[in-house]
């Protein structure tokens, strides 16, 4: 008897997701900033912290950027910048296969 | 809980009770009013200055700062700065910069504070108390105020401030700044620490490492948690608002009403006003009239000074309207939500959410939009709408517009009655300021100023009342600079437009505008706007009104020799007389797009750091104004014929 385990990464087929592949009433929790030193300190100081829970809430009407609840306050980012904010994997899906 | 309303607890720690002397130099005590962004600070500082407050900048810096006197009990004064709103002291972007400057004493051209009173929002204690660590690091005297208590007892929250300020070393005290509760804490402080500076400053404590973000958030939690901090519960009234404020179809139409409303505010609402000021400066033109005698004076002091400057002053409510509006936007915390909404459409001209703020003020006048750029971050982007920021339809260019369309746009009505051909005419120049911004935004932004697509990053302010205090403080702010700009620059140019009006003299006797100073340099400049199907008069209008442009109507009402406001259907005549249909085409063009007005470039010196872009800005705004009139002239004198 084998274990085969699938995991579906939220939002992406392959690749680590961001805060970009969260859809609304899904939650991440932030794994790293991959962004230029001052920006990523910015935003860290708004409370974009590794380990970190990170809600999305509304997005600008017509499209464009979009709120996250992060740290006690809401801040606005566009989709470029939330796409460089990775979260944690989550395992989703795990079934077993017996063959 | 309930007690943080009326009587918070505030706890200052015990001072040693022996009696230090005080300073030999007795100097005000000097304080630094220190806080991140919405945490309250300016309402603080307005609370505790009033009136008694004025806006400086430090040189060669885009940072404003604001000074003011506080009157503590025992008769002592002492001197506020309220820094800009940091989220750290790392000295990074400018605003840091400056502040940890100046808390440093690192600024030659300023005092080091004695003292600092930090402001942090008690409803989001966990963040905001991140700052605690490198302000207490530099050993000053420091007052840790919690703002917003009446919000924080209200959604659930609280907190231990006698343990808060043990953990802290520093006195700490709950406060809410728009109600005016637990100000006598910092009061109490403030005498405290003027009497003995050395016993007041805060204990060692251990402090996080100050570079590392991670480190110093877990540092305000653990904190936090031993003050037994419970975080209050979400804001509700926010998130009811932004479901309709951001709502994908009616967060729309509240933005477009909001804007609506906000032009409304200066065309309709404030012309009764300003028809009644309007009359007052004429009436009160005719009595000085009267009471002084015929001759030079009489003519200085009511066709020069008095209708110049009266022309002016009659703008100040419909300025004054528009700030209102603009600060309760500010104040409520919509503003933000109209940058987001924003975002999109100025993203496509190169542009941030952020410059929506400044481009909308610049309709009231760009002096205080180009102040107001400084929540852009990228210096680029900053840059960029500084220099398309004139191009908005300021007041100032309202008159000139009300006259020559008044003198040529037949009344006719179109679209059955809605609109008129005057009214769409001013809609038009509206949109030829508006598109010439864009344009030129795109072109600055893939040329001299281009740089990478800056990341849009902005905090939503959880919604507020704004209080009828600060919003007074703001009329009563802009309204004193509005009347010193009245009483300085448009008085000078007054009085020099009248003794160039009216000098030399010929045989002892005024002479007649065409010969006199202001008609030779008419006539001078005549061949260079005469493709523009000006003549001298204009052209005397022209240079004049590089001061600021409204002046060009007090201008052609002295050269005209018509004397006070109410009589404009003289100078519609006069004007009508003196410029072909197609002329005035040309020069409500110019007007839309030509740089004069001292007092923005002036800012725009300051606030850039040297006359680099103010020379540029001028020229590229008078070469825009000058070819695209020139044109204007062109196809309208096809066109009328």
């Amino acid at each position: 008897m084998t274990f085969k385990r699938s995991a579906r990464v939220h939002g992406a087929a392959y690749g680590p997701a961001t805060l970009a592949d969260l859809r609304n009433g899904e939650e991440g929790v932030l794994d790293r900033l991959d962004l230029a030193e001052d920006i990523a300190r910015r935003l860290m100081e708004l409370g974009f912290l590794p380990g970190n829970t990170i809600v999305p809430g509304r997005r600008a009407p017509g499209g464009g950027a979009r709120v996250f609840r992060v740290d006690g306050s809401e801040v606005a980012l566009r989709d470029d910048t939330a796409a460089r904010l990775f979260i944690r994997a989550k395992l989703e899906v795990c079934e077993i296969v017996t063959p | 809980m309930s007690d943080c309303h009326g009587s918070p607890r505030g706890v200052l720690l015990p001072s040693p009770t022996i009696p230090v002397p005080h300073p030999v130099n007795e100097r005000p005590l000097i304080v630094a009013i220190v806080g991140p962004p919405n945490s309250g600070k300016s309402t603080l500082f307005n609370r505790l200055t009033g009136l008694r407050q004025k806006v400086a900048n430090f040189p060669g810096v885009t940072v404003e700062h604001r000074m003011g006197k506080a009157k503590l009990k025992d008769r002592h004064e002492v001197f506020l700065i309220d820094l800009p709103g940091i989220y750290s002291l790392h000295p990074r972007a400018e605003d840091e910069q400056v502040t940890h400057d100046i808390l440093k004493g690192l600024r030659p051209d300023f005092v080091k504070p004695d003292a600092v009173v930090l402001i942090l929002d008690s409803t989001n204690l966990g963040r905001h108390l991140v700052l605690a660590a490198p302000v207490l690091s530099l050993g000053m005297p420091t007052l840790i105020l919690l703002n917003m208590a009446d919000d924080l007892a209200e959604r659930g929250g609280e907190v231990d401030i006698a343990t808060l300020a043990q953990e802290l070393g520093a006195p700490v005290a709950l406060i809410s700044a728009s109600k005016g509760t637990g100000i006598e804490r910092i009061q109490q402080f403030l005498a405290g620490t003027a009497a003995n500076l050395a016993g007041a400053k805060p204990a060692r404590i251990e402090l996080p490492v100050l570079n590392d973000v991670p480190k110093c958030r877990q540092w305000a939690t653990k904190l936090g948690n031993r003050a037994s901090y419970r975080a209050p519960a979400p804001p509700l009234w926010t998130r009811r608002l932004d479901s309709v404020f951001l709502h994908p179809v009616f967060g729309p139409i509240v933005f477009a009403a909001v804007v609506i409303a906000v032009f409304q505010s200066i065309f309709s609402w404030a012309t009764p006003i300003m028809d009644g000021m309007k009359a007052a400066v004429f009436t009160s033109g005719q009595w000085m009239g009267h009471v002084l005698p015929d001759g030079l004076v009489r003519s200085l002091v009511v066709d020069g000074i008095w209708a110049g400057v009266g022309s002016v002053v009659v703008f100040l409510p419909q300025i004054l309207l528009l700030f209102l509006f603009i600060g309760i936007l500010e104040d409520s915390g919509y503003l933000a939500r109209a940058a987001l909404i924003a975002d999109r459409t100025m993203a496509k001209f190169g542009l941030q959410g952020k410059s929506f703020i400044p481009l909308l003020s610049a309709y009231a006048c760009a002096v205080p939009a180009i102040m107001a750029t400084r929540v852009i971050e990228n210096k680029r982007d900053r840059m960029a709408t500084i220099m398309i920021a004139p191009l908005m339809t300021c007041s100032a260019r309202l008159p000139v517009y009300t006259l020559v369309i008044a003198a040529f746009v037949p009344n006719i009505p179109l679209v059955k009655g809605v609109l008129s051909l005057p009214a769409a005419t001013m809609l038009m120049l509206y949109a030829l300021g508006f598109l010439a911004a864009v344009v030129i935004a795109r072109l600055l932004k893939s040329t001299v100023l281009k740089s990478d697509r800056s990341p849009f990053i902005l905090e939503m302010p959880p919604y507020r009342l704004p209080t009828f205090r600060s919003l007074g403080l703001r009329l009563y702010d802009r309204g004193r600079v509005f009347l010193r700009r009245a009483g300085t620059v448009i008085l000078g140019v007054a009085v020099v437009l009248w003794i160039l009006a009216h000098l030399p003299l010929h045989a002892g006797k005024m002479p007649d505008i065409e010969h006199s100073f202001a008609g030779m340099v008419g006539k001078t400049i005549e061949p260079a706007i005469k493709p523009l199907g000006f003549n001298w008069k204009i052209g005397i209008g022209l240079i004049t009104s590089l001061a600021a442009r409204e002046v060009i109507v007090g201008t052609l009402g002295t050269i005209y020799g018509i004397e006070g406001e109410a009589d404009s259907q003289g100078l519609q005549h006069a004007l009508q007389a003196d410029l072909s249909p197609a002329g005035a085409v040309a020069l409500l063009v110019f007007f839309a797009f030509a740089m004069q007005c001292f007092s923005t470039l002036a800012v725009v010196r300051r606030e850039t750091g040297g006359w680099k872009w103010p020379v540029f800005q001028f020229s590229y705004m008078l070469a825009l104004a000058y070819g695209a009139s020139w044109a204007a002239y062109s196809i309208a004198t096809h066109l009328l014929h």
